[in-house]
């Protein structure tokens, strides 16, 4: 198995660990719910369709965070634009609530490209500062209480509705997904990401549009937050304050733990999408054995910790 | 003398993913003696260096010094043995004071805390010693000019007081006074009793200093020899391994060139101060001269780095200086650079070997919005095939490549751009004889299809080998125009020292 | 060198400290012209509880952040300090005291297994912290499921006001002594964090592990090359940023009398941590700076909060108010990159 192990190429390793990952859980869920209830519910195709339609908002939001990790930075501003988005949307209505909410995204993401790549501010502490402006703007905007927009009814499909059995959700996911996979391997933007994510000095030397790269990437994680934030407001019918607060840190996580390296230039869309339906999977495991958050928590970063260390080990890279 | 070398090394090995960087190597040095280590990149000087001085070690075979069987863990016990290396890239923290980084590791201490003055009054000891006075001991190693900061490093390893002296390429970057400085130096450390191990790749240096050569390739001791007991062509071809005929290709007959590349009173900062230069179609231009007098800016300033530069370039057709390199490479200019630091400036090295290549020419490989694999394919197995690139498979790292085949990337990268100009911020340093010469061959080919190329090199005798034409650039602009016969060394460190003919003196 | 130009060199670099006191310093001088009992020991010592827990958690923050990282889970080791706190420290003098030091060793080691997981299991501080700092959540949630917990009542009152009334509380001497009256105003959390902050952060500097924190920071390969004790040095930068959290958190326990394991309360002290970092002259990419700094830095984000109470700023705008000051604080110091004229530099 170590052998085996050691013959992947690097970059394939993370996706099959935490593949492999997956199915413990399942099995050891499986093995928890036969106990107490008799019942299976976790190999069940609804359940786990189910669980992927709520998953799918973390997941599109991942795909966003992965391509701006993959540039060796960071968007903390992914709460509150997902909350503006969603806001605007349902305020906006009718035709012009999706536009208008991906425009928000878009905003937010060229602020955030202006920010880093023009000013050269350090990406954690933009973002940081952005995400605090779209909030002042919310509250301002709705007054502090929860707005009473409703979500247009295209929202409500998208979010809510099935097609052929399967939510409509994970279409969108997946739509996003295949977008993000084509960008990423078959284009010239997707090859200078991961050029600029290597070495910005010698991928500007080479003619590559470095500070664009960077701005195309913020915005794509400012339309995937803004477009996850719309799916939820259809989804819980409105939007809310507050919403995006529990996207960020597990979208960061599931895409480390899908194998892209938090300081850039490596990484695979396949391990965002295993490593979000990793924590999606943990997540409803967690919620069957009704484990308190205390112990969530702990688990929680135990398995982070845990699968980094079998395979996320920076080499002794001193230096370069 | 004793009887037995300072150091001593036997049958040392040492392999890293499959390839052999030292065989069985049998080397010995003495103290009092200042001693050439010989041999192309990748024949083990630098794995050799590392394994000495602690930073690697052996898979087999053992190390003695001074009789007593030596094994290194990191270099911080090298260095208590009294074995310092001065090492290419620095080993100073640039967010550090001068005296800091003298005594980095080991300074003087207070009741457990830094003595701050007992370390400034050692750091201006040691920089008196190496005539370096004007360095100010408090002054940031972030500030210092790049002949300072190594100058500062060749301090720090004296602070250690060293039985044995190990310098890689320590000169490369000193101006002529820091490098006579650094000769006397070392005649001092081997009145001293101290062993100087010493790499160059000049052998004007080599020759002037050290009294024992050794000859390392691929991996293997070859030969270690007296001076003067053989002819530079011998060393050479120890060090190659064949014959090795002229160095250098034939020049053309000189003639007049429609002019491609013209470059009238450029100014930036105060670093350029109206240089103004012609390179014509088909020729390769030499940009000589002292380092640090503007070469390097007027480069970047052509391939559109910096802002507010001022004057007048034109370039084919087009007027104007570059606003980027993005706008420098495309048509109808196509400038390129070959930059003066692969590693950090030319190449993204945990990268493959393909994705270099292609890093300057996507749009030559897409179709629409989207890349096509297979014209991905054939241009770089073309560019492999073309520059004779030695690579495993083009999706390996080019991390793995030697200095020479990583050069050679960067070079195939720009050649896919099919370029007009191609400047060359000296692509031969720290590079082996053999690529060196398919560089130079190459170069030659190139402006016999018609580009124009400024070639800026450190190395005389490549600006008299290579070049058609020399221009030495002093203090910001070009002082002096060379061609033909005249291009000499004589001429080119006059020019250099800017000298000028009418008050030329007998430059020894 | 003569001492005057030595001076001027010290103040060009550490331009970014000295440029962010003089701002504090003016801040919070408009702040107490303004307000209308501003000058006043009341005021000085409410902004001063207010603060000690941004200040302690803005130098832990300060040393992972100069070794060119970033600790992400100060807020919760802060929070778990604060929820130990408030279960130990009360009773007999002999439980308080083992109950604060109980709170504050368990901070440190907390920063000290981050230490090893960074080193040993040589992952990268950002994400390790991450999860780091989630197992600190659980854990603070265990102790304190519910927000409660018990201070004993003399601590929180000696350590909350001014040394007149520490003093008085323990009755250690006569409080109104004339050779104390110049001391008897100062407030004891200012006391605290200076004695407690610069105490031990300003000795650890002048060590070789201080040395080679900031090393690591600007070069680590030549650190390396160097001989400088890298390993120990990371483990001591995290070991010493769980100690200043435990130190916040207790401090934190003691003012609000409760621990309370909220996870965006946590998780907003830990951006406001890297925030201060930023305002107070160090850079992210490790090498330059220092905790005085960071300290410099939470004190003005602390003052600029004061400042909406005493302005009558419409309380719907207040957030995008500090939202904005917050960016155009960071993005300051950036517009010394404008006038770059190499591009290259820009991508260090």
């Amino acid at each position: 198995m170590q052998i085996a192990l050691s013959r992947l190429r690097p970059e394939d390793r993370p996706v099959l660990i935490s593949a492999a990952f997956i199915v413990v859980i399942l099995i050891l869920g499986t093995i928890y719910t036969l106990a107490t209830q008799g019942t299976a519910p976790l190999f069940s195709p609804n359940y786990l369709l189910q669980q992927l339609q709520t998953g799918s908002f973390l997941g599109i939001v991942a795909a966003g965070m992965m391509i701006v990790i993959l540039l060796g930075h960071i968007d903390l501003s992914v709460p509150w634009t997902l909350t503006a988005a969603a806001m605007i949307a349902t305020a906006v209505g009718g035709d012009m609530a999706l536009p208008a909410g991906i425009a928000v995204g878009i905003a937010v993401g060229l602020v955030n490209g202006l920010g880093v790549a023009w000013l050269r501010i350090p990406s954690m502490i933009f973002t940081l500062g952005v995400d605090s402006v779209m909030r002042g703007l919310m509250v301002w905007h709705t007054g502090g209480f929860a707005p009473q927009d409703q979500a247009t009814p295209l929202m409500r499909t998208l979010a809510a509705d099935k097609l052929f059995g399967i939510p409509a959700a994970i279409f969108v996911w997946a739509a996003v997904s295949v977008v993000i996979v084509v960008l990423l391997s078959r284009t010239a933007f997707g090859r200078a990401v991961y050029a600029t994510g290597n070495r910005e000095g010698a991928a500007y030397l080479s003619g590559i549009r470095t500070r664009w790269v960077i701005v195309g990437a913020f915005v794509a994680s400012g339309v995937c937050a803004a477009i996850a934030g719309m799916l939820l407001a259809g989804y819980s019918t409105k939007a809310y304050q507050g919403m995006g607060n529990a996207y960020l840190l597990p979208a960061i996580a599931a895409v480390v733990i899908g194998g892209t390296r938090i300081l850039g230039g490596q990484g695979r869309y396949v391990g965002t999408l295993v490593g979000v339906t990793l924590i999606v999977l943990l997540n409803s495991v967690l919620s069957i054995m009704q484990m308190p958050e205390a112990g969530r928590q702990v688990i929680y970063g135990c398995v982070i910790v845990g699968m980094l260390l079998v395979y996320g080990r920076g080499s002794r890279n001193i230096g370069g | 003398m004793s009887d037995q070398p300072f150091l001593q090394l036997a049958g040392i090995s040492k392999h890293f993913a499959g390839t052999r960087a030292l065989e069985n190597v049998d080397f010995a040095c003495d103290r009092g003696t200042i001693h050439a280590v010989l041999g192309e990149n990748g024949a083990g000087k630098s794995t050799l260096i590392k394994i000495i001085s602690g930073v690697l070690k052996p898979d087999a075979g053992t190390m003695k010094l001074d009789g007593e069987t030596v094994e290194f863990s990191r270099p911080s016990e090298a260095n208590a043995a009294g074995v310092v290396c001065i090492f290419q890239e620095l080993s100073l923290v640039p967010d550090l004071t001068v005296a800091d980084n003298i005594s980095l590791a080991n300074p003087p201490r207070r009741l457990g805390m830094i003595d701050r003055r007992a370390q400034r009054q050692f750091a201006e000891s040691i920089l008196a010693r190496i005539k370096c006075e004007d360095v100010d001991p408090n002054a940031l190693v972030r500030d210092l000019s790049l002949s300072r900061r190594q100058m500062v490093e060749i301090a720090k390893a004296l602070g250690k007081s060293p039985r044995l002296l190990i310098l890689d390429e320590a000169t490369s970057a000193l101006t002529r006074n820091d490098v006579e400085t650094v000769y006397e130096l070392l005649a001092e450390l081997r009145q001293d009793n101290v062993a100087s191990l010493f790499i160059s790749h000049r052998m004007n240096e080599v020759e002037r200093l050290c009294d024992t050569l050794s000859v390392f390739r691929n991996g293997r001791h070859v030969e270690t020899f007296a001076k003067g007991a053989r002819s530079d062509r011998d060393i050479v071809r120890l060090m190659i391994g064949r014959e090795v005929d002229a160095q250098f290709p034939p020049k053309p007959a000189a003639g007049a060139r429609a002019p491609r590349l013209t470059i009238e009173n450029l100014s930036w900062e105060n670093r350029l101060k109206g240089a103004s230069l012609t390179v014509g179609k088909g020729e390769i231009v030499g940009l000589g001269g002292l380092d640090g007098q503007g070469q390097k800016e007027l480069m970047l300033a052509l391939f559109g780095v910096l802002r507010g530069v001022e004057g007048q370039v034109r370039v084919g057709a087009r007027a104007g200086i570059p606003a980027s390199p993005v706008e420098a490479k495309s048509a109808p200019s196509r400038i390129c650079l070959v930059p003066e630091d692969r590693k950090t400036e030319g190449l993204m090295l945990p990268m493959s070997i393909a994705d270099n290549l292609l890093a300057a020419s996507y749009a030559k490989v897409s179709s629409g919005p989207f890349i096509d694999p297979g014209r991905e394919r054939s241009l770089v197995d073309d560019a492999i095939a073309k520059l004779h690139i030695k690579v495993g498979s083009p999706q390996d790292a080019v991390a793995t490549l030697s200095g020479g085949n990583q050069q050679k990337v960067v070079i195939a990268k720009w050649l896919m751009t099919d370029p007009e100009v191609i400047l060359l911020n000296d692509p031969t340093r720290g590079i082996d004889v053999g690529t060196k010469q398919e560089i130079y061959r190459l170069m030659r080919q190139l402006a016999d299809e018609g580009r124009a190329i400024l070639f800026y090199s450190t190395d005389y005798a490549e600006l008299i080998g290579c070049c058609d034409r020399v221009v030495i650039m002093y203090d910001g602009a070009v002082v002096t125009e060379l061609s033909g016969e005249a291009i000499n060394e004589e001429a080119i460190v006059a020019a250099s020292l800017n000298i000028t003919s009418s008050s030329m003196e007998s430059v020894s | 060198m003569s001492g005057l130009s030595s001076a001027a060199t010290s103040i060009r670099q550490n331009r970014g400290l000295y440029g962010a006191l003089a701002l504090l310093v003016l801040l919070y001088l408009v702040y107490n012209i303004l307000h209308p009992r501003g000058f006043s020991s009341a005021v000085l010592i409410q902004n001063a509880n207010e603060s000690v827990a941004i200040v302690f958690l803005a130098m832990a923050q300060t040393i992972p952040v100069l070794l060119g990282g970033l600790d992400l889970s100060v807020g919760a080791v802060m929070t778990l300090a604060a929820c130990i706190a408030s279960v130990l420290v009360n009773g007999s003098p002999f439980q308080i005291i083992f109950g604060m030091l109980v709170t504050l060793a368990a901070g440190t080691a907390f920063g000290f297994c981050n230490g090893l997981i960074v080193v040993y299991g040589r992952l990268q501080p950002i994400i390790a912290t991450l999860a780091t700092g989630a197992i600190a959540m659980g854990l603070a949630l265990f102790i304190r499921p519910k927000p409660g917990g018990d201070i004993d009542g003399d601590l929180n009152w000696a350590l909350t006001n001014s040394l007149w009334d520490f003093v008085d509380t323990y009755g250690l001497f006569n409080p109104d002594a004339a050779w104390f009256a110049p001391f008897s105003w100062i407030p004891v959390p200012l006391l605290i964090v200076g004695v407690i902050g610069a105490g031990v952060w300003i000795p650890f500097r002048r060590t070789v592990m201080g040395r080679t924190i900031y090393a690591i920071g600007s070069a680590e390969g030549a650190a390396y090359m160097s001989g400088l004790p890298i390993d120990r040095a990371k483990i001591a930068a995290f070991t010493l940023a769980g100690f200043f959290a435990s130190c916040g958190g207790l401090y934190l326990a003691i003012q609000t009398a409760s621990g309370n394991a909220d996870i965006t309360q946590a998780g907003a002290y830990t951006l406001n941590s890297i925030a201060a970092v930023v305002l107070g002259g160090t850079s992210l990419l490790g090498g330059i700076g220092g905790a005085i700094g960071s300290m410099i830095g939470a004190l003005i984000l602390r003052v600029m909060s004061f400042y909406f109470r005493i302005l009558s700023i419409d309380p719907l705008l207040q957030p995008l108010v500090e939202g904005v000051v917050l960016l155009v604080a960071v993005s300051l110091g950036a517009f010394g990159v404008l006038r770059i004229k190499n591009r290259l530099e820009l991508f260090r």
